[in-house]
């Protein structure tokens, strides 16, 4: 154990931790979303992120850019985020959407018993990541450098960059506008509704399909902005990048407590940290185990994960 | 005529639990539904709500055919219930249980006013109005059910079971409270083991069998009705 290489990086682990903590904490958002309102762990979400890394690749290619490209200007750069979020927020809500009226409609129409949910939620992933895996030839894509990689601010020793920065930034304000969303407006009632008693739901006159759709899409977004923070940080992507990701941040919502919101947030925001500080005290080979036995000890504790089950059940 | 239920049949699986159910609510009328545990009585109000879809017979409220309309479709249509087991939903506050009733409605001033005339019915609701739902006592459960499915501002209001675990005092007061409703304009169907409190409430009402109508008529001609006194009411 190197506890020195902890306490002398401490203050980089900290911020890298905290900027892979968001983009799990905006994947795992979708997981317990999906979860809150059919009990079903959408194992095809992995592929919703990783669809997305791709829709922010290609948008920068169609303006010109990619890995071996210079850095446009800052307002230019900021400017090829902006659309990029969009393009792969659209994209991963479209294939989310896609998913649910393709593959679990369907099911849900014949009263599918949980098994065969399980079972096509895999098999939809597996079809979606080939997919891709196919169009791209299976190689790996690089992702153009938009932002100026030197330090933005420093306090300290704590140095930050604009990248990181801006991943934080608006993933801070994605996940309060989801919250606010949820909680605040009526179709966020909706979802709550459905969530506690989709049958009582149902005799208020909410719109159940129209609900689930709404909690895919939703969750498609999110997981579309998590992509494009993802390619910026990695400098590259995959189609079989979802897989392990999709994982972690599944367990993210897991640890937070599955089906509930600011749980799924504070999961990731925590594995990301943990995961670090980890590689950092016994070396960064064993960075995926430590986050998965953090999870099963966690859960050994509190089985219901940090916040406990159930999307609004406490409204906290 | 406002619900009007002609040979209504509905499976559970493979097996038949309404055998061709006839009924009918006329406008302004408190209708009961009495039987045993198990005779249909859920499963009917289930059927016309349209929680459950139905195989057979048809269903028309208001002059028009719903058998097949979605149950969310039907509550816009007008009929509002209060569910078996009461479906408070659990992690709102008692203003948002009430608030979801008038999830279909957009008129804020209309609303209000409602939302006025439930806390004028159940004051209890009012003082509770920023608790979870969840943490309700039974009886307080059951006036929020009713008064969510008022906020619909239903034409029909469909109530399974208002008395369902409540304390005598308290099953005395919500049947006033359902009389009160009803004479302010609502249609109400009922369905009850609670034959007595029912009976002398209601206009008229049917007897359920194990999936059928065995009787019907008024409602002091049924309390009156010797076999309905023996199997329903507990005197020989």
């Amino acid at each position: 154990m190197d506890f020195a290489e902890l306490v002398r990086g401490f203050p980089e682990l900290t911020t890298t931790g905290l900027v892979q903590g968001a983009i799990y904490a905006l994947i795992a958002l979708g997981y317990t979303l999906v979860y809150g309102v059919l009990r079903l762990i959408n194992f095809a979400h992995s592929e919703v992120f990783m669809i997305g890394t791709f829709g922010a690749i290609w948008t920068w290619a169609a303006f010109g850019l990619d890995s071996n490209s210079g850095a446009p200007s800052v307002g230019r750069s900021l400017l090829l985020i902006a659309l990029a979020i969009v393009a792969a927020a659209l994209l991963s809500g479209s294939v989310a959407l896609l998913i649910e009226v393709t593959a679990y409609r369907p099911l849900r129409r014949r009263n599918a018993p949980p098994l065969a949910f399980l079972i096509t939620a895999i098999g939809a992933s597996y079809a979606l990541m080939e997919l891709m895996g196919t169009l791209t030839q299976r190689r790996q894509i690089g992702s153009p450098a938009l932002l100026p990689a030197d330090t933005l601010f420093s306090i300290g020793g704590w140095s930050v960059t604009p990248v990181q920065m801006l991943t934080l930034s608006v993933a801070i304000i994605m996940m309060v506008g989801l919250d606010w969303f949820v909680n605040r407006t009526r179709f966020g009632k909706g979802i709550r509704a459905v969530a506690q008693d989709a049958n009582t739901a149902a005799l208020m006159g909410v719109n159940k399909s129209r609900v689930i759709a709404l909690v895919f899409v939703l969750g498609g977004l999110m997981a579309g902005v998590a992509a494009v923070f993802s390619d910026m940080k990695s400098g590259n992507t995959r189609y079989n990048i979802g897989f392990l990701l999709g994982l972690k941040a599944f367990s993210a919502a897991v640890l937070g407590g599955i089906g509930n919101l600011r749980g799924a947030a504070i999961g990731g925001i925590m594995l990301g940290l943990v995961e670090n500080y980890g590689s950092a005290l016994f070396g960064s080979q064993w960075r995926d185990l430590i986050a998965f036995v953090v999870l099963i000890v966690l859960l050994m504790f509190r089985p219901t994960g940090l916040l406990g089950e159930s999307l609004g059940r406490a409204r906290a | 005529m406002l619900l009007e239920i002609d040979n209504l049949k509905l499976l559970y699986g493979r097996i038949e639990a309404l055998h061709g159910i006839s009924l009918h609510v006329e406008q302004g009328e408190i209708v009961a539904l009495i039987g045993a545990n198990g005779a249909g009585k859920t499963t009917t109000m289930k059927a016309i709500s349209g929680l459950h879809a139905i195989s057979g017979g048809s269903i028309r409220f208001d002059g028009t055919d719903v058998s097949r309309l979605r149950a969310d479709l039907r509550v816009i249509r007008g009929i509002g219930q209060s569910p078996e087991g009461r479906g408070v939903f659990p992690g709102m506050t008692v203003l948002e249980n009430l608030e979801m009733g008038a999830y279909t409605r957009r008129d804020k001033a209309d609303i209000a006013k409602d939302l006025a005339m439930v806390f004028d019915l159940f004051p209890r609701l009012h003082e509770r109005r920023k608790q979870a739902g969840g943490t309700l006592s039974g009886g307080e459960q059951q006036m929020l059910a009713v008064g969510r499915a008022l906020m619909t501002r239903p034409k029909l209001l469909l109530l399974d079971e208002p008395s369902m675990g409540l304390a005598p005092k308290l099953i005395q007061q919500i049947f006033e409270i359902i009389t009160r409703i009803n004479e302010q304009g609502t249609t109400i169907l009922l369905v009850e083991q609670n034959a007595q409190q029912a009976l002398s409430r209601a206009h008229r009402g049917y007897v359920l069998e194990t999936g059928r109508i065995v009787k019907e008529g008024t409602g002091q001609e049924l309390l009156h009705d010797p076999a309905v006194k023996e199997a329903y009411l507990g005197v020989a």
